[in-house]
């Protein structure tokens, strides 16, 4: 493989983690808040198709930006009410609402539409429009670092630079916030923060809308930055990855940056299987490298690689003693 | 939280969730501008209207039958299996390796032999996330997700470089031998002067009628039954009466992948007559709202499967007739697996409210 190749390689790499990334850590506030979320997928699913649907009536990406946000975060809000406030089974309203929002976005997009149930093709200012760093001009000239940062890192949508902000911004408020110390105790020991006299019930709410917002973003990189428009089931699994890829990371901020990074290279991988064929010398079926990111997380779930041990009130609703 | 009679609790909850399904999908439907009325007289006549209908819900009905008593048995233990679509995958991955072996003279031959590989291939897919749960302490519902992922690649890979005949396109295996094919219910003494035309519900149903009988009596009428719930319930108490959770685990789980690859005679041996790409089609995933509607009972799991099968059946036919797409169905699976699983709670508060009163004017 020749360096190009590898910046060509790369690049992709960098756009298509940038879904996983915005999911994993929405998925990261979630499940540090002690609330099990397995619908990333269908949340992500909710707000490509507004995003694509309002960029495609308007013209505005930005507003198309909003819209995903918003159909994202009333999936988030369903699955907080079902899971906070009626103590429902958290992994079966992930399930349901996947299965919603799988059907739910097909409904509208064919209403709005009559397209198949897809938004029309989106250009111009409907989309994420590629941003040139500074200097990546100037720098291009400088070899091997100079190509790398004039073709990996710049040229991609305002969305792929905000995603590599949320992993230090996740960092600060987790580990550097009364918010963040708070979110990961109510996920540890909900009754203890009670005990300090600080509401479980709005703190996980909390935790729920930022995943929802984020998710949100997710939704709208794939509709209007990786994509033009959206398509039926068009997040392909990701949310489930993205949730391989929280596991893997440990439910923590840097390390989810690197899994989704690692799990984005896989994706990359598997466009160019030309490219893997010339490196290795022999053909890997495309399967192997979609089902790599599935494989590893067993393994490191099983205990082989370090353990990966979830946020113990994970999954319990919390009921106040009387 | 407000207690309310066992029955209510078995038959309202349940059907009260059904209503309010119902309810939003008739708004979601509304809302785009369509006749929910149109849409439920097209599901009914389409689902139930004919022998001909019927011969289609009771095919789904037959692979919803195996997924939900699959999530019921892993349910009794308090495992929440999520893998049924990745074990039903593998499970046809088994029956289409027996129906392709061998050139069966009978379908009474072939069935017992595909029914035997249909549920080792999807209880051994169920293994590896059942052992990891049991001895690694790792999730079984992130597992079994998983699993599923990588069940669907695996089974990708086997139909377009390994199984797929030469000269063939399509990623899928060579047809069964003719001898491997089921009969549907059109071409049974009887049943055949009810239905009258070429339907896909095949003998499986019966197959899948007695794996319901078969679960109640393991689950009721049974040691290692008794011992899955005593597990289910609580753990620390079924360990201090010498119940190894080891075991209790593996074998649920082992015994649930089996039903859930059972599903495979259904679709695969009965119906396509060769494995496809993603076979199962989602029944894996709907085996949990029939288990949850179902109550976690082999009757109610017939039940609510007819209810599913009439569900999709009727959903096809609206895609088919109507302007609403296809797609409806899976909003309304989607919701009655939310109210049912998630909101249960909030429907028994609601219930609470009538029950009350009467219970104090007794008093």
């Amino acid at each position: 493989m020749d360096y190009a190749t590898l910046l060509q390689i790369l690049d992709s790499t960098i756009r298509l983690a940038t879904p996983l990334l915005l999911a994993c850590l929405a998925g990261l506030y979630s499940e540090r808040s002690g609330i099990f979320d397995i619908g990333l997928e269908g949340k992500m699913l909710m707000a490509a198709m507004c995003t694509g649907a309002v960029a495609a009536l308007t013209g505005s990406v930005w507003l198309g930006l909003l819209a995903g946000i918003a159909g994202a975060v009333i999936f988030a809000a369903i699955h907080g009410v079902a899971s906070i406030t009626f103590r429902g089974n958290q992994l079966i309203s992930g399930v349901a609402l996947n299965f919603v929002a799988s059907g739910i976005t097909v409904l509208i997009a064919q209403s709005l539409f009559h397209q198949g149930g897809r938004t029309p093709p989106l250009s111009g200012g409907a989309r994420f429009n590629p941003i040139t760093l500074p200097f990546a001009e100037s720098l291009s000239g400088v070899p091997i670092i100079g190509p790398l940062y004039s073709e990996v890192l710049s040229g991609h949508g305002a969305l792929v630079y905000i995603a590599l902000l949320a992993v230090p911004a996740t960092w600060w408020v987790l580990y550097r916030t009364r918010f963040g110390l708070r979110l990961r105790a109510v996920g540890e020991n909900p009754a203890s923060v009670d005990t300090a006299g600080i509401s479980v019930v709005r703190l996980r709410y909390a935790a729920v809308v930022i995943t929802g917002i984020l998710c949100g973003l997710a939704g709208a990189y794939m509709a209007a930055g990786l994509q033009a428009g959206f398509g039926k089931e068009m997040t392909a699994g990701r949310g489930y990855i993205a949730l391989a890829a929280l596991i893997f990371a440990k439910w923590r901020p840097w390390y989810a940056l690197m899994a989704t990074m690692l799990f984005g290279f896989f994706q990359a991988l598997a466009l160019r299987p030309d490219v893997i064929k010339k490196t290795v010398g022999f053909d890997v079926p495309v399967p192997a490298l979609d089902a790599l990111p599935y494989i590893l997380t067993v393994i490191v779930l099983a205990g082989f690689v370090g353990r990966a041990i979830p946020p113990r009130a994970g999954g319990e609703p919390y009921v106040k003693e009387r | 939280m407000a207690r309310i009679p066992r029955w209510a609790d078995l038959i309202l909850v349940p059907l009260i969730s059904l209503l309010l399904a119902g309810v939003i999908s008739a708004l979601v439907i509304l809302a785009i501008g369509q006749s929910p009325m149109e849409a439920l007289t097209t599901m009914v006549t389409g689902a139930v209207g004919s022998p001909y209908a019927w011969g289609y819900t009771l095919y789904y009905a037959t692979s919803f039958m195996f997924t939900g008593l699959a999530v019921t048995v892993a349910f009794h233990g308090s495992l929440f299996n999520i893998g049924g679509e990745g074990q039903a995958q593998l499970g046809g991955l088994g029956v289409a390796l027996v129906c392709l072996a061998v050139p069966w003279p009978h379908w009474t031959l072939a069935l017992p032999a595909a029914i035997i590989a249909g549920a080792v291939f999807g209880a051994a897919w169920a293994a590896i996330p059942a052992y990891l749960q049991a001895r690694r302490g790792s999730h079984i519902v992130i597992t079994t997700i998983m699993f599923n992922y990588i069940g669907a690649a695996l089974i990708i890979y086997l139909l377009v470089n390994v199984l797929r005949p030469a000269g063939q396109m399509d990623p899928a295996t060579a047809r069964f031998p003719a001898g491997a094919a089921l009969p549907t219910l059109h071409e049974l003494p009887i049943l055949s002067a009810i239905f009258d035309k070429k339907i896909p519900a095949n003998v499986t149903l019966f197959v899948a009628l007695i794996a319901c009988w078969l679960v109640w009596l393991l689950l009721w009428r049974t040691r290692l039954g008794y011992e899955i719930r005593a597990f289910g319930k609580s753990e620390p108490a079924a360990i201090y009466a010498g119940i190894s959770p080891f075991k209790v685990t593996m074998l649920a789980m082992l015994i649930s992948g089996g039903l859930a690859g059972l599903m495979s005679i259904n679709n695969v041996m009965g119906e396509s007559g060769r494995l496809l790409q993603n076979s199962s089609e989602g029944a894996g995933f709907i085996g949990i709202a029939v288990a949850l509607m179902g109550r976690n009972h082999p009757i109610g799991v017939v039940l609510a499967a007819i209810l599913f099968g009439i569900l999709y059946q009727g959903g096809a036919e609206i895609g088919l007739w109507t302007s609403i797409p296809i797609e409806l169905r899976t909003v309304v699976q989607g919701l009655v697996i939310l109210f049912t699983g998630a909101l249960d709670h909030m429907v028994r508060m609601v219930l609470g409210l009538f029950f009350r009163p009467r219970r104090l004017e007794a008093a």
